[in-house]
């Protein structure tokens, strides 16, 4: 015999209310303290770091007293070192990405590329910087230059390129390759016209990613040489004669921000120690600067989708 | 005239009625001859023969998963966009003759000349005028005034033209299902395809979208060779000229849709016209 299924009603929804409630409470603590202890570092650092921030702070080059320290060859340093990286990482990792997913026929080769990629997105950095000392300064001579250091960061920031760019391919429907092959689309123009454009806010997210991780790293850096102590600027990439472009400052000696920042908190004279964090403080604005244009890149490219 | 009566009389019985003589009376835009298909090592379609009457709309009826659906997506060549699958047979693509599923065809020659419209709206995420304009921009047309004129003609064609005359180039995704469904159907038509495929076009539409899409198909029928899968069998009555009657993975029954809906040969047929199973 069947028997009959009694429900309160009212008792069950007010279970699952609490429940609700219970678990949106939690979680509202958790972001609370997470974001919380975000926005006291961030403050702290601002607070430290602003007052020092003025137009002498940033055309000076480091010196020995504090009150004329400035960051010149860093930021400089580290904006040269981003677009060599952005210029190999984000060309190279959207091509491999693309054709890992699109192209690569399944076979145990791509399967070993695969897990080879997934693991070197979690190698420690230093290790990159050991492999770039071994590889491109002292196997190919390449020096200890911001070509170098573009490239090391390249290297390691391209696995994160690689993997967003897959996910971004991989959540394109299906039925999106159908429609443009079913038209007559070769796979070129599939790729081109509708997949690489409908994956575009995936794959800036994944840009963003991996250039806020290039501009901060440090070990790689000092691990293939780069200067602590910098008094001049690499050549100008504009030049008054034709072809107005040189290509010279690749070659050049750099230092970044956060060789700045580290090496002037390991001096003894809290005067430093603000200038570290005022360095700190133009590294996160050139982060926040370099994830707004993305950001922006990204919506304006979003309005046709949905 | 008789366009190789023999392919027909492989999957319709000898004792060949008025019916069959009249369906291998219209000329053909394409001939079905033994075709098999295998997705990885099961069989799922099993030497299926059937003409492809020129100007006229042929209905593929049957239960799910009888393969109707992967029938048509033979035409198309869709099967090679995955790994391991197979054809076998031939599918004579009229008038020169070429055989649509031999591995020496390129699958972009059907495609180039075969329009199709998917069981789900699927429009790009781009504007209502690029949706269309699609398969014209992948034939590498660039002038403006011929791809504006193509766009219009097909959306009236499509029936949609009034609703979106004033929003071109708006998000086809603001349109609503039925909206999405005719566009799918403007793009299809925009690079002027000898043959229209579709796949259930009107499964995923309330009945006022559907009853414009039937409609649409009948207008279209004048014009364009269509072959069309459906669930429906009322829809297969009332726009079809040809029907076949799929079940797994074999037509039983093929003639026209009149003779197949009132007097069927087969007693399976008679069985699921009649809503017995499926």
């Amino acid at each position: 015999m069947a028997e009959m299924l009694v429900i309160d009603t009212h008792q069950r929804i007010a279970k699952a209310r609490r429940r609700d409630l219970l678990f949106a409470g939690l979680g509202l603590v958790v972001l609370f303290l997470a974001t919380a202890v975000l926005l006291t570092l961030i403050l702290d650092l601002v607070v430290t770091g602003a007052p020092h921030i003025d137009w002498d702070f940033l055309t000076n080059y480091p010196s020995r007293r504090a009150s004329r320290a400035g960051i010149l060859p860093a930021w400089v340093g580290t904006s040269l070192v981003m677009l060599v990286t952005a210029a190999l990482a984000i060309p190279i990792g959207i091509a491999a990405g693309l054709y890992l997913e699109e192209y690569a026929p399944r076979s145990w080769v791509t399967d070993v590329i695969e897990i080879n990629i997934t693991n070197l997105a979690g190698v420690p950095s230093i290790i990159y910087g050991l492999l770039a000392l071994g590889v491109f300064v002292y196997l190919f001579r390449l020096g200890e230059t911001i070509l170098v250091a573009g490239m090391v960061l390249a290297l390691l920031v391209l696995p994160v390129i690689i993997v967003a760019t897959r996910e971004a391919l991989r959540s394109i429907p299906q039925e999106v390759r159908e429609a443009a092959f079913a038209l007559g689309a070769d796979k070129w123009q599939t790729v081109s016209m509708y997949l690489l454009p409908a994956a575009r806010p995936g794959i800036l997210t994944g840009i963003i990613a991996a250039l806020a991780r290039a501009i901060g790293e440090t070990a790689p850096l000092i691990t293939i040489g780069a200067l602590t102590f910098i008094a001049f600027l690499p050549p100008s990439p504009i030049t008054s004669e034709p072809p107005f472009l040189s290509f010279d400052w690749l070659w050049s000696p750099f230092t970044v921000l956060p060789i700045q920042m580290f090496n002037w908190t390991s001096r003894p004279q809290a005067a430093f120690h603000e200038l570290a964090a005022a360095a700190g403080v133009v590294l996160l604005v050139m982060t926040l600067a370099m994830n707004g244009l993305a950001i922006y890149i990204r919506y304006r490219t979003r309005r046709l989708m949905r | 005239m008789m366009f190789g009566a023999n392919a027909l009389a492989e999957t319709t019985p000898p004792a060949a009625d008025t019916g069959t003589a009249q369906a291998t009376e219209v000329p053909r835009k394409a001939t079905v001859e033994e075709l098999s298909f295998w997705y990885g090592h099961k069989q799922v379609l099993f030497a299926i023969s059937m003409p492809i009457a020129e100007g006229c709309v042929t209905a593929l009826i049957g239960p799910s998963g009888c393969g109707k659906s992967t029938f048509l997506r033979c035409f198309n060549r869709m099967h090679d966009l995955y790994p391991g699958n197979r054809y076998g047979g031939r599918i004579i693509l009229e008038p020169e003759g070429i055989d649509i599923i031999s591995s020496r065809t390129d699958p972009m020659v059907p495609r180039l000349r075969i329009g199709m419209v998917f069981q789900k709206p699927n429009p790009f995420p781009k504007s209502i005028y690029e949706n269309v304009a699609a398969g014209l921009r992948i034939r590498g047309v660039r002038s403006r005034a011929v791809l504006d004129g193509q766009v219009e003609k097909s959306l009236r064609r499509a029936a949609l033209w009034e609703e979106v005359k004033d929003r071109l180039h708006a998000s086809a995704y603001t349109l609503s299902g039925g909206q999405q469904q005719r566009l799918c159907i403007a793009r299809a038509l925009a690079p002027e395809p000898e043959l229209l495929l579709l796949d259930e076009p009107t499964s995923a539409l309330d009945p006022i979208a559907t009853a414009h899409i039937e409609e649409l198909i009948d207008e279209l029928s004048a014009r364009y060779t269509i072959l069309v899968v459906t669930h429906n069998m009322q829809q297969a009555a009332r726009i079809s000229r040809f029907t076949a009657f799929f079940h797994l993975g074999r037509v039983i029954e093929f003639g026209p849709t009149e003779q197949v809906f009132t007097r069927p040969r087969e007693s399976m047929t008679q069985d699921y016209i009649t809503g017995r199973f499926g």
